[in-house]
């Protein structure tokens, strides 16, 4: 594998007497698309939310390209979520703001950049999700994938060393998930680290270097997408597929 | 006829309106300026609060709490006298104006502030992860995504709380401040006529009508554009 850009070691997350992640180890590559799946409550989510401290983890250590985010100080964490990208399940956009506001706000406040800078930053990455002539549209304005795409676009412009996708089609219109699958797609053909939850599974099949299948909190079985969709080791991944499929 | 006559006598008396007409357009002025202070007062302190509880410190929390909850339980009245007639026993003596501004002040900042909190309670969570998400500081976030939310979300409310303190600064004719009901409670007991008291009535709705147009439009400016 080449070196690690993402490393979580002995993650483990517990709410009270309930044990949410334990002891979670998982490396991902440079340029590496990890797809993660998982029934609901399994954990998933919160893992990918603790790498950037969204959620504190209870325990263990989360590298990001070396450096150790979940033992820094407040100022220091600011900076080093700089380097990775999320995109959330509800877009999140910033309503009071068009398009390009959106993917220029953190831009100017949290990387230094001069507005013309950003903006002129901000209009290239939305032209490469698609959506340029969208960049002064109000988010209220936009469809589901077009908000989506938009904010792609706002983590990708602080020039993230890795990307964390938390469920990022689970909220759209059927007829909406291919164009942010798309932009997903261009973005590995690029060389963009990924760690991706979803439930796009024929996305995973033909994207990812790796799928992980989490329950109860630990990674239960992990492998090419191949090996996991078409000969699964564990009950459980089993169990799990032929309920996905149906 | 001889009611009409009466009535008008009462209530219009153009001789009495015109006598007074200069005393009352000072009062006016003293009105306006008392309601400016007590909207910038009121506001700033409202927001700054608000915006000091969301770091979620217990103690400041508990005092922000303390501090709305007395201003908006007690009659603002009550707190003007015991300024104004209380204070000097103490060997502190304010003036009349400067009670009244602080005390509408802090009663508008006690409303003000329990508003915008709303509006930063009823941003999404998600706004902050966005914004932390992407390195934003707490404060960053405050300021950049919640806050604008949060006003906007508050305006309504807001401007009707406005109007409202404002309209108190007649209370200051309890203390000797020569607004508009002074003067016109003045007048009316020098004549013994209703008269000034409705000349009073008329330069209210010349100031505040206007006001309240002012908040419609604000309303309609703040709503969400599409």
């Amino acid at each position: 594998m080449t070196r690690p850009m993402l490393e979580l070691v002995g993650l483990n997350k517990r709410f009270g007497d309930l044990t949410v992640l334990h002891d979670i180890h998982l490396r991902v590559g440079q340029g590496e698309l990890v797809f993660v799946i998982g029934p609901s409550g399994s954990g998933k989510s919160t893992m990918l939310r603790c790498c950037n401290r969204l959620e504190e983890p209870t325990s263990g250590s989360v590298l990001i390209d070396g450096a150790d985010i979940t033992a820094c100080s407040p100022r220091a964490l600011n900076k080093m979520r700089l380097n990775l990208g999320m995109v959330f399940q509800g877009f999140h956009l910033y309503p009071h703001m068009d398009a390009v506001g959106n993917v220029m706000l953190a831009q100017v406040k949290a990387l230094g950049r001069s507005k013309d800078e950003a903006r002129a930053r901000a209009l290239e990455m939305l032209d490469r999700v698609g959506l340029r002539h969208k960049s002064d549209a109000m988010p209220s304005a936009l469809s589901g994938g077009q908000q989506q795409r938009v904010a792609i676009a706002r983590a990708l412009a602080l020039d993230p060393k890795v990307m964390l996708f938390d469920e990022p089609t689970s909220a759209l219109d059927p007829e909406l998930v291919g164009s942010v699958l798309a932009v997903m797609k261009d973005l590995r053909t690029s060389g963009m680290t990924m760690l991706v939850v979803s439930h796009e599974m024929g996305f995973a099949r033909e994207a990812a270097d790796r799928v992980i299948f989490m329950d109860g909190g630990v990674i239960v079985e992990e492998g090419q997408p191949e090996a996991i969709f078409t000969n699964p080791q564990a009950e459980r991944t089993r169990a799990f597929l032929s309920r996905v499929r149906g | 006829m001889d009611g009409l006559d009466r009535f008008l006598n009462t209530f219009f008396n153009g001789a009495i309106f015109a006598r007074y007409l200069p005393d009352m357009l000072a009062g006016v002025w003293v009105t306006i300026w008392l309601a400016a202070a007590v909207i910038a007062l009121g506001l700033t302190l409202g927001l700054l609060l608000a915006c000091l509880r969301s770091y979620g410190n217990r103690v400041v929390n508990l005092c922000i709490i303390v501090f709305a909850d007395l201003g908006r339980a007690l009659p603002p009245l009550v707190l003007i006298l015991i300024m104004y007639f209380g204070l000097p026993g103490l060997g502190v003596r304010l003036s009349g104006p400067l009670v009244l501004i602080l005390v509408l002040g802090f009663v508008l900042a006690a409303f003000a502030e329990e508003i915008f909190w709303a509006g930063l309670t009823s941003v999404a969570r998600g706004q902050w992860e966005a914004g932390r998400a992407t390195g934003l500081g707490f404060t960053q976030t405050l300021i950049h995504v919640a806050l604008p939310q949060a006003i906007r979300l508050a305006i309504p409310p807001l401007v009707n709380r406005v109007l409202a303190i404002s309209k108190m600064t007649a209370l200051g004719s309890v203390i000797g401040v020569s607004e508009i009901l002074a003067v016109a409670s003045t007048a009316q007991s020098f004549t013994g006529s209703a008269a000034p008291l409705t000349m009073g009535a008329i330069a209210y709705v010349i100031v505040f009508l206007p006001l309240v147009i002012l908040t419609r439009i604000l309303e309609h400016r703040y709503a969400w554009k599409v």
